[in-house]
């Protein structure tokens, strides 16, 4: 029998063993959350992160190393924006019906994302180069890149404010909802989509159907209107 | 199923050529979303046909954000220097967003009457 180190050395070359190490992550976190009856703390994403973060630094492997299994699940972003149609066709009566508060509640959500990010970001003193990592955070993870790139920002550092602030939507909105009162799902759905993407509108499938298909929406909606309203918003406190 | 891929692919494909091309703000994915819409209201055959590949897909929508979420570790000094601001920005924003927009959808689907969503 080879010795382990051998063996080792030779997977951690390929890209089966990241992309595995992805999904059975994943599946972990799918299962607490589960177990945890669907608790907000107890997200999926949030769980695979740190215990994918932690395997990283025992393996003492690089985050480019792990990415070239990785790419493969990250690729399939994009084809999931595109799949957000079904819902969005499936719920279209419904959606037409609500085009004046999504209009209104897009412009709402969107322009408080941005500008309050930045107002307390600049207050709190961060370099102009944070500000513009900053600024598209609220957005999806291919728009958002390429936002921070077009205004000097580091784009890999805004993935990852990307991914919190998906994280945090996720985590707060229903508890929240839930103390305001606000029982209507159209409403709910839409504002975590605009304010937290894919990941909150993961997390608002999981609650209601048709709160997920207006996430979808405020989603596509929102990454249009950033890509807007990033570079203007950023100019104000520059 | 495979049709049904190949659609999607395509549809993202065009939204990225449309989005180079013209230079539009909306990046390919979203502008991908809007066609394969457009495709589905016209020919609402295929949105039947689309539906089981599309909500599969969504099924596990937050595995894929998994990737870019561990790129947390190439970060992890400078969040550390800059943490605090970066995170009472990130989760005040968050909650301020979240707040804004959904007061506005109630209130403006309140003024309109564009009833439809309740306790659904």
């Amino acid at each position: 029998m080879r010795d382990f180190a051998e063996i080792w050395s030779y997977l951690a070359e390929t890209p089966l063993i990241w992309l595995s190490a992805t999904l059975i992550a994943y599946l972990a976190g799918d299962y607490l959350a589960q177990r945890a009856g669907r608790a907000p703390l107890v997200n999926p994403v949030l769980v695979a992160v740190i215990l994918l973060a932690g395997l990283l630094w025992a393996t003492g492997t690089s985050y480019a190393t792990y990415f070239e299994g990785a790419q493969f699940v990250h690729f399939l972003l994009g084809p999931a924006t595109v799949a957000l149609a079904v819902p969005l066709w499936l719920n279209w009566p419904t959606v037409r019906r609500a085009a004046l508060p999504i209009v209104a509640a897009l412009l709402a959500g969107s322009g408080m994302a941005v500008l309050s990010a930045l107002a307390i970001g600049h207050a709190m003193g961060l370099s102009p180069e944070l500000l513009a990592t900053l600024a598209p955070k609220g957005t999806t993870a291919p728009v958002a890149l390429g936002i921070s790139q077009n205004l000097g920002g580091s784009p890999t550092l805004t993935a990852v404010l990307v991914i919190l602030t998906g994280m945090i939507g996720a985590i707060v909105i229903t508890p929240m909802m839930n103390m305001m009162g606000i029982r209507d799902w159209r409403a709910r759905g839409f504002a975590v989509g605009v304010a937290a993407h894919g990941i909150g509108t993961a997390r608002a499938f999981q609650v209601n159907p048709q709160a997920g298909a207006f996430a979808g929406i405020g989603m596509g909606l929102n990454a249009m209107l950033t890509a807007l309203l990033a570079p203007w918003a950023l100019g104000l406190f520059q | 199923m495979i049709h049904a891929l190949a659609l999607i692919l395509l549809c993202q494909l065009a939204g990225e050529a449309l989005s180079r091309l013209f230079g539009l703000p909306a990046p390919g994915p979203v502008l991908g979303m809007g066609l394969l819409f457009l495709l589905m209201l016209t020919v609402p055959r295929l949105g039947d046909f689309m539906r089981p590949t599309g909500e599969g897909i969504l099924r596990h929508l937050s595995l894929l954000f998994v990737p870019a979420g561990v790129g947390v570790v190439g970060h992890l000094r400078q969040l550390g220097e800059n943490g605090l601001a970066l995170g009472v920005a990130l989760v005040a924003s968050t909650v301020l967003a979240i707040a804004a927009g959904v007061l506005t959808f109630v209130f403006v689907a309140r003024l309109t009457g564009a009833k439809g969503g309740e306790d659904a």
